[in-house]
Parts: C-alpha cells; structure tokens; sequence
C-alpha cells in the first residue's frame, strides 16, 4: 500500500512539483521557534478569505444586482425566504468586518517587531496593497445591499473623485456610469466585488506568502534566523511550519470561530457597528439620512478627510493617510527590529499612534461637532507627524542590545 | 547556424518595435472597454425637464422634486429672509456667486429668477460629497447644536457640517467649496415651474 502511494507520488511528481511545493512551503519551511499570539493573524486572515469566498459565492446565487430588486433580494429572498440565507448572509456581513480586524491586528505585529524591515520591504508593500483591495472590496461590496447607508455612503466616497480639478467630475460620471449612483453603478460593482477585486486579491496573498517564504519569517526579538544554521542547513532556531505551526493555528481558528460565531448567532448587526441601521431602509437618492458614517473600519480614514476644512486638501490628507504606509521601510533608519530591543521614546509613540488611530476611528463614526473636529485634526497631525518625521527620530533612539539567538519568554 | 554571429542590434529592434506595436493594438482594444463605463444611451436619455406645480407652497416650505436622479430644492421665503440675504453677506464664501454653478438670470443676492424673486430653486447635493442637505428655517430642530444662535435659516447638511444660507450660499471656512448649483428653469405660469429648461436650452 505504501509503496502504491509513494509510486503514485513519484509520477505525480514527475509531472509537477507537487512533493517540492509542500516542503517549500509546510514542512520544510523552517519558521522561528518564538512565535507568539501575534502571528496568528496572518493564516487567520487566510480562513477569513476562505469564508468570504464561500459565503460569497453563495449569496450570489440569490442576490439580483438591480436598484428595482437588489435590496428586496437582500433583505426579503435571502433573509427570510432562501433556506439558511440568512446565516449565509451574517457569515459574509461578519465576516467582512472580521477581515478588517485579523488585518489591523496583523498590521500591528508587523508594525512592533518591524518586519517590514529589510529584507521583506516586498512582503509589506504587497501587505499594503492587499489592505488597498480589501477596502476596495469592501467599499463596493457595502453598495450592493441597496440600503441607505449604501447608497449614500458610496455618494459620498465617489463624490471625493469629483475633487480632483478639471477631470474630477467626468472621471466620476466615467466610473458610475451616470449622472447619479443608479442601476449602472450597481450592476458594475457586484461585476468588481465579485470576480475582478477578488482574482487582484488572491493574486496578491500569493505574492505575499511567495515574498514571505523567500526570506523567511521575521519573529519578536527580530533576530534573522536564517544567520544561525547547523550542519544540514537548518536554522538552529527554526522549526518546519507543519506540523508545528500548523497544529497551533489550528488552536487559533477555534478561539477565533468562537467569537465568530457568537458575532454571527447573536449579534450580526453589532450594535450597527457590523451592519448600520440606516441599511435597514431601502436607498432613496432624495434622502440622507440624518446621520450618515461609513462602516467601522474606513472611519479613521473618513475622520482625516473631515478633519481638513478643504475638499481638495481633505481628499489628498485622506489618499495621503494610506500612501504613507507603502514607504514605512525606508522611513523607519533604526536597524533594529522589533521594539523589545528599541528605544522607550519608540514604544510611546507606537501607543499614541495606536490611540489616535483609534480615536480618529470613532469620531468618524460620530457627527462633527466642534470638539471633535479639533481632536480629529490634532490626531491627524499625530498620525502624519509618527510617519514623516520617522526618518529623524528613529536615527536618535538609544537601542538596547539585540540577542543573537530568539528568546523565549 | 551557431557560427554565425548573432545581430543583437537587429533582434533589439525587433523586439522593441514588436512590443511597440503590440502595446499600441492593446491600446486600442482597450478603448470599448473603457467607453463601456460611460453614461449608456438610455440614462443619458432620462434626463428630461420636470413640470411642478408651485401654488400650493407656502412661505417656509420647502418642497423636494427630482430632476436627473437628483434631489431638486424649491423653496419659498418670506420678506424678512429676503432682506436678510440682501444684507447679510459678511459671513459667506462667495456671496455674489462667482465661482458657483448658476444661469446668468439667478446670479444675484437671492439666487432666483426675478419674476419670483421668494421661490428658490437649487439643486439639493452638498457641493463638498454629494449629501442632500436640510432646509432648516430656524432654530427649532436637533440640528441648532451645529447652527450658532444668530442663525438666518438656510440649510445644513448633516454629513459634514457644511452650512448654506436660504438661497445656498455657503458660508465661509465649511467644507463644501460651493454654493448649491442652479438648474436652469423657467416658469410657464405664476404657478407652474419647469425645471431643467429654460429660454437658452429650450
């Protein structure tokens, strides 16, 4: 028998490499040994994809992308009358804020232990863009219940086109389609969500991990592995990713599926964090809503842009706010890693960054009232200031010494 | 054949000049795909003037039409907001509408045609990102919070906190740039507007 599955292999092999392929990536992929809670996120992120696409394949089987029937689809076919549609349904609404959360979070480990450093510039840049089509996919994914929220928020955010001078407002005719958000902007979105921002986003996972896995796994004393081999080549502080680290992700996603599922069961809606109330009511062109806020996870980016008093200058402070990351390797000039090795100055402003990111993300929620307005733009001169002035103040800090070997705590 | 020396200029050329030809036929199979994203015939079609009846609008009211999908303002004002927006003008980013969107007839302090200088008609799409904003005559709403205590009435969107005057005019340091855009219209009778036309674009 054994033999029949090892000559079975052999041809398969033969032809393509299947064998190569699974020791390049799981068994001998040789990944640091202090791995900690942080570095959950990243295959997290990977079975959140996995329940998008299949909860999304689903409910495009009964969703109609048309103004005159897509929000009846929605919340009458699919909510109440397509058996489990409704379940379906939360796996994809939650599953799209839970996303957002894995890649924050994911964002954040890269961000203390700097792996964006050299030599894995490539995997961050191909990070960000992932963190670019996600947005996209998620701005274009939130237009096709045909709510309120969806229709006035995509107004919104197409409206910003229209500020760029001169071609601005043709450009933004161009991508609705119309005069107005309508029937046209619709159908194109459900074509983008569906088939084209999803096959760019797979593209880019696999760019990712191939980068990743080129240059081997960074860890949080940010010590290169790769520098310390034994007589067969292997890192002294590596172990294969599978089984190890395979068995622990596994423990990961049952943690992370219970918090998933108590979302899903008994709080799709969040609070109308997850799903906005407004999007209860089907859209009305002649009507905004009193209070309109994009989802959660665009509103630090939405509390820059309110948070210029100029159309222009908002949009640019807003586009500027995500450009900025894709130049994170070179701004940071500290050699150092990750931030157990760095400065207490670094560490400060990590957390305030993180503040300030989380207060501009809930006053965009909020309506602007004086107040808050002159905290956003206090919190967005912060989150510009940690980037643009990194080339200066990363050059002063005091480091402590870094460990030859991982550590483990 | 491998003795021979090989013409690396001639091959340099020949690829550059293939790719050249090739980027260009892609170019231009490009183009339907990218015209295809344009207004089809039918919504560049839909967008025919609207007959509304006026005689029933009181001094106050607002009603709300649809012209081209988009929310249309039109607004009755008593003498006192006339002789307010005469006046006060102090506080607005361009009180005389130069940069804004208007016909030549509605340039004026009151943004509307004189035959009724008390109707207003403007298009209700904030010129900052495209919200409707409110029409909120007094203070007498959950807005006045965001309004200040000498409000004049005017309109208020709630997205951003942009504040127009009663014939949209914006005030100064909002983030909308623009007062509210005009259509062109013309009344066929004391009572009966049409909106998207005039004697220009008849």
């Amino acid at each position: 028998m054994g033999k029949r599955v090892d000559d079975l292999m052999g041809w398969v092999d033969d032809r393509f490499p299947l064998t190569k392929m699974w020791e390049e990536h799981l068994s001998k992929y040789y990944a640091p040994k202090n791995f900690n809670f942080w570095y959950f996120f990243g295959s997290l992120a990977l079975m959140v994809l996995v329940i998008q696409i299949v909860s999304g394949i689903f409910l495009a089987m009964f969703y109609k992308p048309d103004t005159a029937l897509a929000f009846q689809s929605v919340e009458m076919s699919i909510m109440r009358d397509v058996e489990w549609g409704w379940l379906i349904r939360y796996f994809h609404s939650t599953g799209a804020s839970a996303f957002f959360i894995v890649v924050y979070l994911h964002m954040y480990r890269a961000l203390i232990y700097g792996s964006y450093k050299k030599p894995r510039e490539l995997v961050w840049i191909f990070g960000v863009l992932i963190y670019l089509a996600l947005m996209a996919e998620g701005f274009m994914g939130y237009l096709l219940p045909w709510g309120q929220m969806s229709f006035w928020g995509a107004q919104v955010i197409l409206s910003l086109v229209g500020a760029i001078p001169f071609v601005g407002e043709d450009i933004g005719i161009w991508v609705r389609g119309d005069f107005v958000i309508g029937d046209a902007t619709l159908n194109r979105f459900f074509a983008l969500h569906i088939i084209a921002i999803p096959l760019v986003l797979l593209g880019l996972i696999v760019a990712h991990i191939i980068a990743l896995h080129e240059v081997g796994s960074n860890n949080p004393d940010g010590v290169e592995i790769k520098k310390n081999k034994d007589e067969n080549g292997i890192p002294k502080d590596g172990i294969p990713f599978h089984p190890y680290y395979t068995v622990k992700d596994i423990v990961g996603v049952v943690v992370f599926l219970m918090f998933f599922s108590f979302v899903v069961f008994f709080a799709p809606e969040m609070g109308g964090y997850f799903i906005e109330y407004a999007n209860f009511e089907p859209a009305d062109p002649l009507k905004t809503p009193a209070h309109i806020a994009p989802v959660w996870y665009f509103t630090p980016y939405y509390s820059i842009l309110r948070a210029v008093p100029d159309k222009l200058g908002g949009v640019i402070a807003m586009g500027g706010a995500i450009v900025v990351l894709f130049f994170l390797p070179w701004l940071d000039r500290n050699p150092v890693k990750s931030f157990r090795y760095r400065s207490t100055m670094w560490k400060v402003l990590i957390a305030l960054f993180v503040v300030s990111f989380l207060i501009l993300g809930y006053l965009g929620m909020k309506a602007p009232t004086e107040l808050f307005t002159n905290i956003a733009r206090v919190c967005t001169i912060y989150y510009f200031a940690f980037f643009l002035l990194m080339p200066f103040y990363t050059r002063i800090e005091k480091n402590k010494p870094v460990p030859e070997r991982v550590t483990m705590s | 054949m491998s003795a021979e020396e090989v013409n690396d200029n001639k091959r340099r050329f020949l690829v550059a000049s293939t790719s050249a030809v090739g980027a260009v036929g892609a170019g231009f199979v490009a183009v339907p795909f990218i015209k295809s994203w344009m207004p089809s015939a039918k919504a560049k079609a839909a967008g025919a003037a609207v007959k509304v009846d006026i005689s029933k609008l009181e001094e106050g009211q607002m009603v709300t039409v649809e012209w081209r999908g988009k929310p249309v303002f039109i607004v009755k004002r008593n003498q006192k907001n006339l002789d307010d927006l005469e006046k006060q003008t102090s506080f607005l980013a361009d009180s005389d509408s130069q940069d804004s969107s208007q016909p030549a007839y509605c340039a004026n302090n009151v943004r509307a045609r004189k035959e009724q200088s008390s109707i207003a008609i403007m298009e209700g799409v904030c010129t900052h990102l495209g919200c409707a904003p409110k029409h909120l005559p007094d203070l007498n709403n959950s807005f006045a919070g965001s309004l200040g205590d000498d409000w004049l009435g005017g309109f208020f969107c709630p997205c951003h906190g942009s504040k127009y005057d009663l014939s949209g005019r914006v005030y100064s340091g909002m983030p909308a740039p623009l007062n509210l855009p005009i259509p062109p219209y013309k009344y066929l009778s004391e009572s009966l507007v049409l909106i998207g036309e005039d004697e220009e674009k008849a």
